[in-house]
């Protein structure tokens, strides 16, 4: 296998928060009956996690399970694993009506960091994202401008932003201006 | 002259000096001050020209309401017309210069209008410019574009050099307007812990109540303004925002702020305007009341401005506008314009009052000295750059047995008006206050929610109430019943007492005097900007325009850039009287966002440059940008044009890489193509449903070209279908059509087989796919080793997964070329490097990029369909020739029925054809077939049209598909297909495929 390369491959940016391109993480899209038993037990082998309720992120560092709808999960675990764990999976729940399949590449994944992390998302996102409406824990489905976009928080002050991989520089662009200097709301 | 004071200026700090320009002449403010005070500092007192009569301008306003003092502001590309001075907080090199004239501001050619307005008239334009119909285009509008607009437009060549940015908020309840009733309402709201977001869109907090004098609380209205702003700052729930103008109301508590956050200190870091889009719970608009002008001939002059306006000049900035002040009025408020000008020290000559009697501020301002005429009215105000004498006479009259005095500056006021432009913007209803002659909101008719329930509430002087106490209690209850409406459990505490003087009833005057003769009314201007007087609407009246908005536009009362702030109620009291209607009949005019005109780049936000559009790049997108791509938009992916070499045109590229492809070596970047993975127990089921082909009875490890139809029978898209496993298809769309398609594979089983068992998913950006076409692909994949790509082990129309050198990849053998053809799919993240390894290989056997034109070229040779060029959403297959593509078997599928109708089985439907022109040359693209004869328009009649057309390199001449009637019955005939060139083209009907007509090429 030839060495994997993410979108941007970890391009940053450092204004009123700093913005990283995260590199290649391990996604599966998941999609089934969210209340059956034998398709948590495949979640909970893979991650660690339980099954999420709506609009739940359960996520430590590169491995976790985010809810994304009613019958679909973002299963996330570690890049250089994720045929291993779809393979595990689909052996899980070869009895059971559900689709796995592997979206690591199909994404670009960004770090939002820094006090005014908040800020900046919520010039792009039609989010609530004070502290009272959004807390590590959650992730929300939404868009960054004109793109797809969800995210989730690992810590109070830092985000984990998704899009498609062809939008990752119209995204990566879009959150530098969102993050230039001088450019604080002072809400959040 | 208009003066600095030696004291008064509240908003000013008179230690810190400002210079800046106006037309080229240097002048000095101070910190804090507006552009349109430090011009009236520096006796700068006219400040532009009307629009149509080219008449000398002075402020009247001071605040969002100006309608005259417009400037363009800055140099350029910060250079914007049409700025309000009174809105434009001065800073420190700020150049203007005025509008609306030549060759400049004192001496206008223009001016000339004036002397022609009797033939001016309303209306003038619609009448004159009619007749004859040819000289609208080539004389009229020439004309009236040239001298359309106020200000200049920015230099064409220039790009707006600072950013902007929008952001989201979210509160229970949003206040408007950081006066004091938006203050206390804010304040009322937040205790009960509801999220409270305040806006305010001048720098300042307090609104005009501190102007006005009066006491709160038994302390200074300043002191009461100050404590609460403090007291606001420390609560977590509430946030304060000043320059930040609420800009409109919309439905679901939609609300648009504009907030400018560097005009103020232009060319500083971050962005110059951010736009608050806000979603609220509950609206409380607490936006004031604007005083309204007096009808009387002259009162337009530089000079004559509102009274309330005249105060805070002197109050806020300490200016004096004159040095000898007539007074007018029909309410006891002016007085405080009188009683603070002779505190100030200038000479306050009379106020006439067109009432018989005036309350306690009246006897105040007697006792000051000041001469208070009763029941007297402004007959003429005189002066051409300046007011200069004022002929006074009886309110009550024609305008006779004047008397003139010297002055240098009138104050006017003829009542306010709140101002209902946020409760109206979505639908709240007015009711017409006969006490205080005004349109207030009606409580009982307010915009509603989605529950059907009121989600704005006017507070303060945008209500109704004038006096300083009403306005402190009716803000505290808004505060109170947003809180309670947003689901919060108010405090019980006290509203602040506000204590001003009593006032004696106002009595409507809509035109001064009463009677006034037709030579005075056409001298009284409603709207100044745009010259619209008494006498025009009167006109409109008698013309037969009776309703308000048919006025509007006849007159053009209203339509200025301040929207009629100023003159709507003076204009449509005095349609009422012409038309001998109540006020409340007419009604007003509606009311639409924005409240002052907010910049392009704010609603721009971040769109814009780079970020205009999101562009899709595939993984191979830097490599293609630097081989020379020259790109195509293809929805919103960037897609290879073709790849232009050094010393070639778009076009020579375009031929070499059409012969390379099919004598050599191509690679074409195919990653945009959609890649919907379909999978259940039910998926064979609904594939046959979504193709016209059977898609269930494909066996594991081979493809199918299939069709998709929409359910009214057209082509939708099309694309080869793999079967995966047992239960799993990948279904292959167009490139435009993967989020489409996908989202039609959802409508489908969501709604209507909601219990059929299939999952889709859409992994198009998974895969960089690379389609290698040419004789020589099968050389170069086993070059790089792995998997076997031989004819047997991977035949035509089959796939395998495999390794294809140091790559996991999917192989197709597939072919929208006609070539032998592979498109191998490897994870995106290897795309660039799969990429380079097949060039790098491809080398000895003549490797080429192609482009989106080539791969049209190659199909077309070969008589391949592109959805988009084929078709065009009113395109059956059958119209295509693909009855082979439309399954017997199957009971139905999307479309079926529709294609069974009568009209879609007509054969009368153009059909597809190739097309070669009799000399070889290409035809245009899009161009219409003609037969014999006429149609009922007097045109030729239509037989077809071209839908693909192109110069084919390997066969040395143009080819081209149409859709032709009866064109697969008429092989061999000649058709005429004239251009928009002027010349004809013929060109003979043939078989739609060019090229290797039995595939052999292919299947190698």
């Amino acid at each position: 296998m030839s060495e994997p390369i993410s979108a941007l491959n970890h391009a940053s940016y450092d204004g009123i928060a700093r913005v990283e391109e995260c590199g290649l993480q391990g996604m599966i899209t998941l999609r089934g009956d969210l209340s059956d038993k034998v398709l948590a037990k495949a979640v909970k082998d893979a991650t660690g996690q339980k099954m999420p309720a709506q609009r739940e992120a359960l996520v430590d560092g590169d491995t976790g399970v985010c809810w994304m709808s009613t019958d679909e999960l973002l299963v996330l675990v570690p890049y250089a694993e994720v045929e291993a764990k779809l393979a595990a999976m689909a052996n899980a729940l070869s009895g059971t009506h559900a689709l796995a399949v592997n979206v690591s590449d199909a994404r670009a994944v960004f770090r939002i960091s820094g006090a005014t992390a908040r800020e900046v998302l919520g010039k792009l996102s039609p989010v609530d994202l004070s502290a009272e409406a959004f807390q590590p824990g959650q992730i929300r489905r939404s868009r960054l401008a004109q793109v797809a976009g969800a995210f989730w928080m690992d810590d109070a002050e830092t985000f984990r932003v998704v899009c498609f991989r062809s939008a990752a520089d119209y995204a990566f662009n879009l959150l530098k201006i969102a993050a230039q200097p001088g450019s604080e709301v002072g809400v959040y | 002259m208009s003066t600095r004071l030696a004291k008064q200026g509240r908003l000013i700090d008179r230690s810190k000096q400002v210079t800046f320009t106006f037309n080229g002449t240097s002048m000095q403010g101070y910190e804090g001050d507006t552009l349109a005070s430090a011009l009236l500092a520096n006796d700068q007192m006219m400040m532009g020209r009307s629009f149509k009569y080219h008449r000398p301008r002075g402020v009247v306003a001071s605040g969002a309401e100006e309608p005259n003092a417009l400037v363009g502001l800055g140099q350029g590309s910060r250079f914007e017309p049409n700025q309000r001075a009174t809105t434009t907080e001065l800073f420190n090199g700020l150049t203007a210069i005025s509008q609306n004239h030549w060759p400049n501001l004192e001496f206008d050619i223009g001016a000339v209008n004036t002397a022609l307005a009797r033939f001016l008239p309303a209306g003038f334009y619609y009448k004159t410019f009619i007749h004859p119909k040819p000289f609208w285009k080539h004389v009229y509008e020439p004309f009236i574009r040239q001298s359309a607009g106020l200000g200049k437009a920015p230099d064409k060549e220039t790009k707006d050099a600072d950013t902007y940015e929008h952001f989201y908020a979210f509160a229970d309840v949003l206040v408007i307007g950081g006066g004091v009733a938006g203050l206390q309402a804010a304040k009322a709201a937040a205790a009960s812990g509801a999220k409270v977001m305040l806006i305010e869109q001048t720098a300042h907090w307090g609104g005009r109540a501190p102007v006005d004098g009066g006491t709160i609380n038994d302390e200074p209205v300043d002191k009461f303004v100050e404590q609460l702003v403090s007291e606001l700052e420390t609560m977590d729930n509430v946030t304060l925002r000043t320059r930040c103008m609420g800009a409109g109301v919309y439905d679901h508590g939609y609300v648009l702020g504009y907030e400018r956050l560097t005009d103020h200190k232009p060319g500083t870091q971050g962005p110059r305007h951010r736009l608050w889009r806000i979603r609220a719970k509950q609206v409380v608009t607490a936006t004031g009341a604007i005083e309204r002008p007096l009808s009387f001939a002259g009162n337009d002059v530089p000079g004559v401005m509102l009274a309330s306006a005249m105060r805070d000049y002197v109050v806020n900035w300490g200016v004096t506008p004159g040095q000898r002040v007539i007074v007018a009025t029909n309410n006891d408020d002016a007085y405080r314009t009188a009683i603070t000008l002779k505190q100030a020290g200038v000479d306050v000559l009379r106020v006439v009052d067109a009432r018989a009697a005036a309350g306690p501020l009246a006897e105040e301002a007697r006792q000051l000295g000041i001469r208070v005429d009763p029941g007297k009215a402004i007959a003429k105000v005189k002066g051409g750059k300046r007011v200069k004498k004022v002929a006074i006479c009886n309110q009550d009259g024609i305008g006779g047995a004047r008397e003139e005095v010297e002055a240098d500056a009138v104050a006017m006021s003829g009542g306010w008006s709140p101002v209902v432009h946020m409760w109206s913007h979505c639908g709240g209803k007015l009711i017409w206050d006969e006490a205080q002659a005004h349109f207030r909101p009606d409580p009982s008719r307010p915009p509603l929610g989605a529950d059907g329930e009121g989600f704005v509430l006017a507070a303060g002087s945008s209500n109704g109430p004038l006096a300083l106490g009403e306005v402190l209690s009716d803000a505290h209850a808004a505060g109170k019943a947003a809180a309670k409406a947003a689901g919060f459990k108010p405090k019980n505490i006290k509203a602040p007492t506000g204590e001003a003087t009593t006032e004696a009833a106002m009595e409507p005057v809509w035109l001064m005097p009463a009677n006034a003769d037709i030579q005075l009314r056409m001298k009284s201007w409603l709207d100044f900007q745009n010259d619209v007087k008494v006498s025009d609407v009167q006109l409109a009246a008698r013309e037969g325009y009776e309703s308000v908005e048919h006025t509007k536009r006849y007159t053009t009362l209203g339509m200025a850039t301040d929207q009629g702030k100023l003159s709507n109620i003076n204009g449509l009291a005095i349609l009422a009287d012409a038309l001998d209607a109540e006020i409340p009949k007419v009604g007003t005019t509606t009311f639409r966002p924005p409240y002052t005109p907010i910049s392009m780049g704010a609603i721009g936000g971040e769109a814009r440059g780079d970020t205009f559009q999101p562009i899709r790049q595939t993984p191979m997108h830097n490599w293609h940008d630097k081989n020379g791509a020259d790109w195509e938009p293809v929805g919103h992916w960037r897609r290879t044009y073709a790849y232009v070499r050094p010393g070639e045109s778009v076009h020579d590229a375009v031929n070499r890489e059409v012969k390379n492809t099919r004598e050599n070596l191509g690679l074409l970047d195919a990653s945009t193509l959609g890649k919907l993975i379909v999978k259940g127990p039910d998926a064979g089921k609904f594939l046959d449903m979504m193709y016209t082909n059977m898609m269930s009875t494909l066996k594991v490890r081979k493809c199918r070209y299939g069709l998709m139809c929409s359910e009214n029978g057209f082509l939708i898209d099309d694309g080869v279908v793999a079967r995966i496993d047992e239960d799993t298809w990948l279904c292959h769309t167009t490139t435009g059509g993967a989020e489409r398609i996908h989202g039609h594979m959802e409508e489908w089983l969501q709604t209507e087989w909601w219990d059929w068992k299939v999952y889709v998913a859409n992994v198009t950006e998974q895969y960089a796919q690379v389609a290698v076409v040419g004789p020589n692909a099968r050389k170069v994949l086993e070059k790089l080793g792995g998997m076997d790509v031989s004819r047997e082990a991977l035949p035509f129309m089959e796939w395998r997964d495999g390794k294809i050198g140091d790559f996991d990849c999917r192989a197709y053998r597939i072919s929208f070329s006609g070539e032998l053809s592979y498109e191998i799919a490897v994870p995106a993240s290897q795309g660039q490097a799969f990429w380079d390894a097949l060039m790098e290989a491809g080398k000895e056997f003549g490797v080429m990029p192609y482009g989106t034109e080539c791969l049209h070229i190659l199909r077309a040779e070969k008589g391949f369909i592109m959805i988009g060029d084929e078709t065009d959403g009113t395109v059956i297959p059958q119209d295509l020739g693909l009855h082979w593509a439309l399954s017997k078997k199957k009971e139905d599928y999307l479309g079926k029925r529709a294609q069974e109708r009568s009209h879609m089985a007509d054969p009368e439907r153009w059909k597809l054809v190739g097309l070669e022109t009799v000399d070889g040359s290409v035809l245009p693209d899009g161009a219409y077939a003609v037969g014999e004869g006429i149609n009922a328009n007097g045109q030729r009649n239509m037989i077809g049209r071209v839908t693909s057309t192109y110069y084919s390199a390997n066969l040395g001449k143009g080819i081209a598909m149409g859709l032709i009637k009866h064109g697969p019955d008429r092989m061999g005939e000649i058709v005429e297909f004239p251009g928009t060139d002027g010349k004809s083209y013929k060109a003979k009907i043939v078989d739609p495929i060019f090229f290797d007509k039995d595939g052999e090429k292919q299947n190698v």
